[in-house]
């Protein structure tokens, strides 16, 4: 394990700074679909709209949170493999 | 054919399928016994994520949590994916990178010290002790059903198995074992789901089941399924199935703490030390998710339909017309009825029929019920049945054909040993990479390090067969509670401290974790084995805890490193190069 080359310390810095902003960009929205409509504001939004013949918030809590996990992660991937790319650590282009 | 024969072909059939992959892919060296030589793909990886991640008890007993809870169970689905959330985007990315054989290794390497490491050694054991005594009960339970053998010989043959795949190969082994079981398990569970969903809403895909309308009264007399099953929880006496009963703050903590705990468990976490790179790391997170939601999307569907179809056929039903499936799980003696007011007609109500377990005469005699010799309770229910049946009695239930109720039964059987193989190959690690190889004896050879972890799964494997046999059921119901609680006080924080901060050092790792696990286990002990009452402080209760001891641990953690010395400058030069991904390489002691 090496130690970080001086030419490479500020891409690495970038590329953190730029994760952190992505990993809290997905947890806030993660926080909010589950222990928020899930769980906080469940009953505000179970007499706000149906999900077919389920009640809104009941639908989040049982199924709309799981699709919801998975389409962020989508979003993760997508933005975590754009940020290599921009700063120039994209995995499968070095070795 | 019969039923018998139909068992027997799916289990025999599955079993070597196990064995047949396990002989072509034994383990030589660590780098195969511990992390499949770092090649895996990431699509086949999510699927022996997924199969590692979800239990004997998610297979068999969630979806007969959510019919009997209906909305408070929502804290298993979301808190269980949704801690996959957070194991994808503050753990395993960078725990690859790290590029370790174990868990234990970031613990010992990022805080500089054997001490650490130890802790994170008896955690890991406990942790995997806790759920593979569960697996081995529940292989056990599904033999004993199937072929009439006792339980004993059942949770034998399934040692014989999971030692014979896990204990010879190793991580290689497990991996695509793993895949086979997922394959099972997905067909296991849906295939009975479309059926029924078909019969009660006309509706092909069982997802859209719960959301769809109750058709089987015809189709001018449709409703909403969730309304159908209100009314009849109302009628009964039951809150409504939507509604639940926990306080939001209980359900909150429960859910954070199951997300957390999820976060931390360390069998899933080291399957993502078998990919190439970072960045397969994040695609095979998205596939694992996927082949998880495919489950987690029918369990809820399916409990709204047992339930309606179970009050709906059980209730206001004369036992002497009573469906067969009712007689047949009453023989098995997970299904009982008492005849409260002598009509003959089964009554089934909110509260419970009887105190305790059925305790039955003797076999059935002529056409009537089995007499039990409990104490009967004065509400008006008259029906008891074991939460744990519904998915196994789900195919017969619906009158689905034979070869799918077999089907069922090899989906268990596949949910408890691919969880069971995953959690023996950390248990196994534990002993002969983090304690024999780090910290007891470090010259350690490669070939003497497979032969301990060998060894050591051959004894946890016997520890937990017997704990199979001999389950310590009162305990293990509550320590399960401990698991994820443990697992969300200690292994989450810690690591997530040891990523996220490069002034974290070994003092405050310590306190952090020694105070968190110490208020976990105490509130735990103290609510489940001191006292008998429930007035929990906060209306928090021992299943929810675990959230308020990562809270402390990332507090105490805080405060004692401010006042303690920087870690050393290799320390954070290692942080700073486990944050970016690249030079992922193989993984290495």
């Amino acid at each position: 394990m090496s130690s970080p080359q001086p030419s490479d310390t500020s891409k690495h810095d970038a590329h953190w700074s730029g994760s952190l902003k992505i990993v809290l960009f997905v947890l806030s929205l993660w926080a909010f679909i589950s222990l928020g409509c899930g769980i906080l504001f469940r009953d505000f939004l179970d007499g706000l709209f149906n999900v077919g013949g389920a009640p809104g918030g009941f639908w989040i809590a049982q199924q709309g949170a799981i699709i919801g996990f998975l389409i962020l992660l989508v979003v993760y991937m997508v933005l975590m493999n754009g940020l290599d790319k921009k700063c120039g650590l994209d995995e499968e282009n070095q070795a | 054919m019969s039923q018998d024969s139909w068992n027997f072909l799916f289990i025999g059939l599955s079993f070597a399928m196990y064995i047949g992959i396990a002989i072509k892919s034994r383990a030589g060296t660590t780098r195969e016994y511990y992390v499949a030589s770092g090649g895996v793909s990431p699509f086949a990886n999510g699927m022996a994520t997924a199969a590692d991640w979800m239990s004997a008890a998610t297979f068999i007993s969630m979806a007969g949590s959510i019919a009997a809870s209906g909305y408070d169970a929502s804290r298993f689905l979301m808190g269980w994916t949704g801690g996959f959330v957070l194991l994808t985007t503050l753990i395993v990315p960078y725990l690859r990178k790290f590029n370790k054989f174990t868990v234990t290794d970031f613990l010992g390497d990022r805080f500089y010290s054997n001490f650490a490491r130890f802790v994170g050694v008896v955690c890991a054991i406990f942790i995997c002790m806790t759920y593979i005594m569960g697996q081995m009960r529940g292989v056990g339970l599904v033999f004993s059903r199937l072929f009439d053998i006792s339980i004993t010989s059942g949770v034998l043959i399934g040692a014989a198995i999971v030692f014979f795949y896990a204990g010879l190969g190793g991580m290689k082994g497990i991996t695509y074992t793993q895949v086979a079981q997922y394959c099972v398990m997905v067909f296991a569970y849906t295939i009975p789901a479309v059926y029924i969903s078909m019969l009660l809403t006309g509706n092909v895909v069982p997802q859209f089941g719960l959301i769809g309308d109750f058709t089987k009264d015809g189709a001018e007399a449709a409703v909403p399924l969730l309304t159908k099953l209100n009314e009849l929880n109302t009628q009964l006496g039951f809150s409504k199935y939507t509604d639940g009963s926990m306080s939001t703050t209980d359900m909150f903590c429960i859910t954070a703490a199951l997300m957390c705990g999820t976060a931390g468990l360390p069998h899933v976490i080291v399957r993502f030390f078998t990919v190439k790179s970072v960045k397969a790391v994040r695609r095979s997170a998205c596939w694992t998710l996927g082949c998880i939601a495919i489950i987690y999307l029918t369990a809820p569907a399916v409990g709204a339909f047992v339930r309606t179809n179970l009050i709906s056929e059980v209730h206001n039903t004369p036992y002497a017309s009573a469906p067969s499936w009712l007689k047949n799980w009453e023989d098995r003696g997970l299904i009982a009825w008492v005849d409260k007011n002598k009509d003959g007609i089964m009554q089934y109500a909110s509260g419970k029929a009887i105190e305790g377990k059925p305790a039955f005469e003797g076999e059935r005699s002529g056409d009537g019920p089995r007499a039990i010799t409990n104490t009967v309770t004065d509400n008006e229910n008259e029906f008891y049945y074991e939460n744990d049946i519904l998915v196994m009695a789900n195919p017969e239930m619906a009158r689905l054909p034979m070869w799918v109720v077999a089907l069922v039964m090899a989906g268990c059987v596949a949910a408890a040993l691919s969880t069971a193989a995953g959690l023996l190959l950390v248990l196994s690690t534990s002993i002969s990479h983090d304690l024999m190889k780090k910290i007891v004896s470090p010259g350690m050879s490669d070939k003497v390090e497979v032969a301990w972890a060998r060894g050591a799964s051959f004894v946890f494997l016997a520890i937990a067969a017997y704990f199979g046999i001999n389950p310590p059921s009162e305990f293990v119901a509550k320590t399960v509670a401990f698991a994820f609680g443990l697992a969300a006080s200690s292994f989450f924080p810690t690591i997530l401290m040891g990523i996220f901060s490069k002034r974290m050092n070994r003092e405050g790792a310590i306190a952090g974790m020694i105070a968190g696990i110490g208020l976990t286990l105490g509130y735990i002990v103290y609510f489940q084995f001191i006292v008998d009452h429930t007035d929990y402080i906060l209306g928090i209760s021992p299943e929810g805890i675990g959230f308020v001891g990562m809270m402390v641990n990332f507090v105490v953690a805080t405060l004692v490193s401010r006042v303690t010395p920087a870690p050393p400058q290799e320390i954070v030069d290692m942080v700073t190069n486990i944050r970016v991904p690249g030079e992922a390489g193989e993984a290495t002691h």
